[in-house]
């Protein structure tokens, strides 16, 4: 059974299946038993997946060639591996989650809103699960177009600035991206696979790309990886898009549609272009630790409080660059993991702020306090998400962190101790913003009369956040049942990488050494490309 | 039962309680009410773990520490951290103290918090902070210390802001959890250098391997943990959030803010202790600044009216002598310290709770019958309560005693031995310990003298509330009370366990020879080199100098307050000016803070990055689709849809190409 497939497609299904159904409430349904059983399904890939089996090649995949013409070796290849197993069952999980929290937020054409979901959890699970490049792009790109009516639509008072800035920034990149997967499917194609162009993500990684070509293809398709992230200075779309967006958008958007990026970090740019990323690692360094300082500090003086969870993304992202560009399988490992572990604390947290603004139609912060008197569950969540956030040890954010900086401090491509332990600040600067957001939001008197009469949170509300925050619980102390699922994938990578590194050097020197030797003899240098083993 | 079980229990227990406490209240608030099922819980998960690890204790081999090591938690790479505890000498002392000392208070805080809409919740986050405090005093490495010390933050967080609303105390758990993260940033990166050197961040690698690590770093690492020693266990210069911290209720103050969490600052030295004696230029760092911080907090301490402020500055001062014996090396003496100071100060704690209870009380009558309003944690608000407080008088009498350093109560021997220790290593060679000794000395005569003053401002003299004829305080009831006798008790024989070197030759020093490297014990003490036949003499001086200072602080101030002790805090603060007025301000270190660092922050992110990130970092960016939007707008004007202008550029363009094919 093609469940790779399935679990990408099964939300297209349901969006066309919300074509055929009437009345507001069938469309709900529809949408929450699509996503469920998606998000069932999705935990056959768990169960199924073989942790011991070689690392470097995908299981359950599933092939569908032949829909391009010879000369292009573009392919539907799908599957699973230790790296985007869990960031695909966070996708699925993430799904009847913001159904269930679009519940009641959602006003207004019902059916669109709900079919722009689930075609964004296609086009995400996709983006996770695609071993071939330009089946990637598309995914990427189909992304893209949900989410900017997600906020067009359904999104705040500015929402037409913020999801026409979402889309430009992106595409900017991404069309970067374009330029450069069409020049490396050619190159590629040429060195090893005869001549065709191929987007196959194992051809192009047996390709060792030529030092020189590296590192413009490193900077496309990183800056296009960067934008997504989004990695300081390019973080202006995130705050707008956040604090636009419906809540569900908000979900999705920091819960899995940022990793997008972290992961074609991980994914392609780091094993297809080594050299030009460790020689340019400490740049990428400098600017996530910027960005965890600066999008802490920034965070703390919003007064929305939306906009404060939205650069706090900025800070925890981050960590997250900073631990990809370490190089080692401490901090690697992890980055794949705080991907996780931040995609259900901020999620949590988004979908809080979503339901205060519910109660009361606003997200300023100065609009609340005092609400923990008539809203205990809420606070509840709300504090425990917020520790969660803040790297508490035993709640799921500290496993990431830890790994992540105690991995970069020992790495000699972070630009040294003393840049990590400025990231470390990141710990104290977490607790300053997220515990202000509690004090203002949620202790002292009612202020407003308001706020005496608002109602916590009901039934529907709490299993919603409720697996969420048994999941922080769970990933804090129980952090190894998934640590050992990417551990032989992430040292395989680290492997790859580092083979790659040494043959395209060495194919460089020796380039060198010949065109030294046969000086002005007008030898004719061979392209350094040897396929590896 | 065997071991693993054990541990097992002693750190499930709590946890299950504090579950059974908050989660289940929160989702039932049937529950909420039901006090006496939620304190016989809440206190029955702390005081059947306190059983298991006397059984523990009482079937240790000595020399023989247990490891139980559960299950892996973060495995990746070269690091490799489990869940694996530690069963060993101090280990055992420190699990003793927590649970047992946490025992009694749950059973006070029972009575104290009855009718507290936030019973549950308050039990929860005791239960939650044992489950805490035991990892961190029971864990193998160094991360599973760290889930406990940052455990105990948060839950001193939840617990200092319990009554929320008030916004004044959730800013002192903010303000708590803030200057306790700034101590675990250098924690961590001390846990990063560890990892780098050694590969591994479990004690055994940490203790055996530590002294190869080169000086310079090594220095870094015991300097690192020391900082954050001092967010967590307040001195200078994180001490400022303990202060504050007595917004939480009382029952926490004794808990967490005196008996147990902030010493385990004290636990991380001596636990690392082989570690710390390699790095002798750190030691010196570390004493002098716990003498600097036990005379500031001691004087503080003699200018507080509020009762709480003079227990919370004296805990830093007595803090402060713990430091002291670990910057001397003497780990084993600082942890005896911890314990006797455990049991006095947990004492005191609770006496004031039962004050500030039955204060309560007047000030509810009072203010029914003259709508004025009193603090019932102003000491010159009190005066007199002995008549009507007994046993509350009583116990806090016998543990001012024990703290002020009277023989032969707890403190004299503990204290004694920590100046003894001082003196010892300034006589072995080392100049730096002298100043720690005669600062240790003024210290202990200031000690002494604030808190007599404390206790006769409180219990006796006259009765200073507005209509004290008729409104009467009353002592508290027996769940209070029994915890009060059970300190006093061992407030007076807790320092049998360690008695000084000039009685049997030392034998006799039982936690020495408990804890102690030389016997077999996990605390490194320092070698020094032998003393000359008259030093017993000299001991024998030394101990009738402390006791002589004790005796003269208490008998002074039971001079000056016994009657009327208002009447000499004014004659001193007209004498002493700007001293006085000095040590009433605190020594100004909250507005030097908020000058230099909170608000420059504050002002930097908002005005400084908040406006960078607006107008130059989005104001690219816009600035970006203007242009863009610009170029068009200029360009769209070439559209006119004009088919002349059209033809006319076309004739153009054609006279151009033909001319350059022609003249190029």
């Amino acid at each position: 059974m093609p469940i790779t497939s399935i679990v990408i497609f099964l939300p297209l299904l349901g969006a066309l299946a919300l074509l055929l159904v009437r009345g507001v409430s069938a469309i709900r349904w529809t949408a929450l038993v699509t996503t469920t059983v998606t998000f069932l399904v999705s935990l056959l890939l768990w169960t199924g997946f073989d942790p011991a089996a070689d690392p470097a090649v995908p299981q359950m995949v599933d092939v569908l060639s032949g829909w391009f013409p010879e000369w292009l070796d573009v392919k539907y290849v799908v599957g699973i591996d230790g790296l985007n197993l869990l960031l695909v069952l966070l996708t699925t999980l993430l799904g009847p989650i913001v159904v269930l929290g679009s519940w009641t937020y959602i006003g207004k054409q019902h059916r669109g809103y709900y079919a722009l979901v689930l075609l964004l959890q296609t086009g995400v699970t996709g983006v996770f699960t695609s071993y071939d490049l330009f089946l990637f792009y598309i995914f990427f790109e189909l992304t893209l177009i949900p989410m900017y009516f997600i906020i067009g639509i359904w999104g705040s008072e500015n929402r037409i600035y913020a999801a026409v800035k979402f889309v430009i920034y992106t595409l900017v990149g991404s069309l970067l991206m374009l330029v450069a997967i069409i020049y490396l499917g050619y190159a590629a194609g040429n060195a090893v696979n005869g001549g065709v162009f191929t987007t196959d993500y194992f051809k192009l990684l047996a390709y060792d790309v030529p030092l020189g070509m590296q590192t413009w293809l490193f900077f496309l398709f990183a800056l296009s990886f960067a934008i997504k992230v989004p990695l300081f200075p390019l973080h202006t779309w995130l705050p707008d898009a956040h604090v636009q967006a419906p809540t569900g958008g908000s979900v999705i958007l920091a819960g899995v549609l940022l990793k997008m990026g972290t992961y074609g970090l991980v994914r392609f740019c780091l094993p297809f272009f080594p050299n030009a990323a460790q020689e340019y690692s400490v740049l990428f360094a400098v600017l996530a630790v910027i960005g965890i300082i600066y999008g802490a500090l920034v965070a703390r003086v919003q007064p929305d409080a939306k906009k404060l969870v939205a650069y706090s993304s900025v800070s925890h992202l981050g960590f997250v660059v900073l631990g990809l560009f370490a190089f080692n399988l401490e901090a690697l490992q992890g980055a794949l993991i705080q991907m996780i572990n931040h995609g259900l604390s901020t999620g949590a947290l988004f979908l809080i702020v979503g339901m205060l603004y519910e109660r009361r139609h606003s997200r300023l912060m100065a609009d609340f306090g005092g609400i923990a008197r008539v809203a205990p569950v809420l606070s509840f969540f709300m504090v425990f998400s917020a520790l969660a956030s803040a790297g508490l040890p035993g709640l799921n954010g500290f496993v990431g962190e830890f790994l992540i900086l105690i991995g970069s401090f020992q790495s000699s491509y972070t630009g040294g101790p003393v840049l990590v332990a400025l990231a470390t600040t990141g710990v104290i600067l977490a607790a300053v913003y997220l515990l202000w957001m509690i004090y203002r939001t949620f202790f002292g008197e009612i202020t407003h009369e308001a706020n005496r009469t608002l109602p916590d949170l009901n039934p529907r509300e709490v299993l919603v956040l409720a697996p969420l925050a048994v999941l922080m619980f769970v990933l804090g102390f129980f952090p190894h049942s998934f640590l050992k699922v990417s551990e032989p994938a992430a040292a395989s990578l680290l492997d790859r990488i580092e083979e790659k590194r040494a043959a395209v050097l060495e194919a460089a020197e020796a380039a060198e050494a010949m065109a030294a030797t046969f000086d002005g003899t007008q030898f004719e240098v061979a392209a350094p490309s040897t396929p590896a083993p | 039962m065997d071991a693993a079980l054990l541990v097992q229990l002693i750190l499930l227990l709590p946890l299950a309680g504090a579950v059974f406490n908050g989660i289940l209240p929160l989702f039932l608030p049937a529950l909420r009410t039901r006090e006496p099922l939620i304190g016989a819980v809440a206190t029955a998960v702390v005081a059947i773990p306190f059983v298991l690890v006397l059984i523990l204790f009482l079937g240790y081999e000595p020399g023989q520490p247990v490891i139980v090591d559960f299950f892996p938690w973060i495995v990746a790479g070269d690091l490799e951290v489990h869940f694996a505890y530690r069963i060993d000498e101090l280990s055992l002392v420190m699990g003793l103290i927590v649970t047992g000392v946490g025992a009694l208070i749950h059973l006070y805080a029972v009575g104290y918090m009855h009718g507290d809409s936030g019973f549950w919740r308050f039990f929860a986050y005791l239960n939650l902070f044992i489950f805490a405090m035991l990892n961190l005093v029971l864990g193998d490495n160094m991360v599973v210390l760290f889930l406990g010390w940052e455990g105990v933050g948060v839950c001193s967080y939840l617990l200092i802001g319990f009554w929320y609303t008030n916004l004044k105390n959730s800013a002192a758990a903010n303000k708590a959890f803030i200057v306790n993260r700034i101590g675990d940033f250098a924690f961590l990166v001390a846990m990063f250098l560890l990892f780098r050197e050694l590969g591994g961040l479990d004690f055994t690698t940490i203790t055996e391997g530590g002294g190869a690590i080169p000086e310079a770093t090594l220095n870094w690492i015991v300097l690192l943990l020391f900082i954050g020693a001092t967010g967590k266990s307040a001195q200078i210069p994180l001490f400022v959030w303990l202060p504050d911290a007595m917004a939480g209720p009382t029952p926490v103050s004794a808990l967490i803010h005196a008996a147990t969490m902030v010493t385990s600052g004290l636990y991380l030295l001596a636990r690392l202790s082989p570690v710390v004696l390699a790095a002798p230029d750190i030691m010196v760092v570390i004493a002098v600044v716990a003498a600097l911080t036990a005379i500031m907090a001691a004087s503080i301490a003699i200018a507080q009216n509020d009762i709480k402020k003079v227990l919370a500055y004296s805990t830093v001062s007595q803090l402060g002598y713990m430091f002291m014996a670990a910057g001397v090396g003497a780990f084993f003496v600082a942890i005896f310290h911890v314990m006797t100071h455990a049991f006095f100060k947990a004492c005191l704690f609770l006496g004031s709770g039962s004050v500030i209870h039955a204060m309560h009380h007047v000030e509810h009558e009072v203010e029914h019958k003259t709508g004025k309003h009193i603090d019932p944690q102003d000491m010159r608000t009190m005066g007199g309560l002995k008549k009507y407080m007994p046993a509350t008088s009583r116990t806090y009498f016998i543990a001012m005693l024990a703290i002020a350093g009277i023989p032969p109560l707890a403190g004299f021997f503990s204290k004694d031995e920590i100046l003894f220790k001082a003196f010892e290593y300034g006589y072995d060679g080392h100049a730096y310990a002298w100043f720690v000794w005669i600062v240790g000395l003024l210290t202990a005569v200031l000690t002494a003298f604030y808190m007599a003053r404390s206790y006769y401002l409180t219990f006796e003299g006259e009765e200073r509330w507005p209509l004290a004829d008729q409104v009467h305080p009353h002592e508290s009831p027996w769940t209070m009370t029994v915890p009060l006798w059970v300190l006093a008790g061992l407030s007076v024989v807790g320092g049998f366990l360690g008695l000084p070197g000039v009685i049997a030759h030392g034998e006799w020093n039982l936690i020495h020879h408990w804890l102690g490297e030389p016997y077999g014990g996990p605390v490194a003490e320092p070698v020094l080199a032998p003393h000359g036949e008259g030093f017993l003499a000299i001991e024998w001086g030394l101990i009738l100098l402390g006791a002589g200072i004790a005796f003269a602080g208490w008998l002074f101030a039971r001079a000056k307050y016994r009657t009327d002790g208002l009447a000499y805090d004014a004659h001193l603060r007209a004498k002493l000016g700007g001293l006085y007025r000095a040590w009433e301000g605190k020594y100004y270190w909250d507005e030097l803070y908020d000058r230099l660092v909170v608000r420059p922050l504050m002002r930097f992110s908002e005005r400084g990055l908040a406006a960078f990130d607006r107008y130059v970092v989005d104001g690219a960016v816009n600035g970006v689709a203007a242009l863009t939007a610009g170029i068009s707008r200029g360009l769209r004007y070439m559209q006119t849809g004009i088919v002349q202008n059209y033809a006319l550029a076309i004739v153009f363009g054609a006279l151009l190409v033909i001319s350059l094919i022609l003249f190029a």
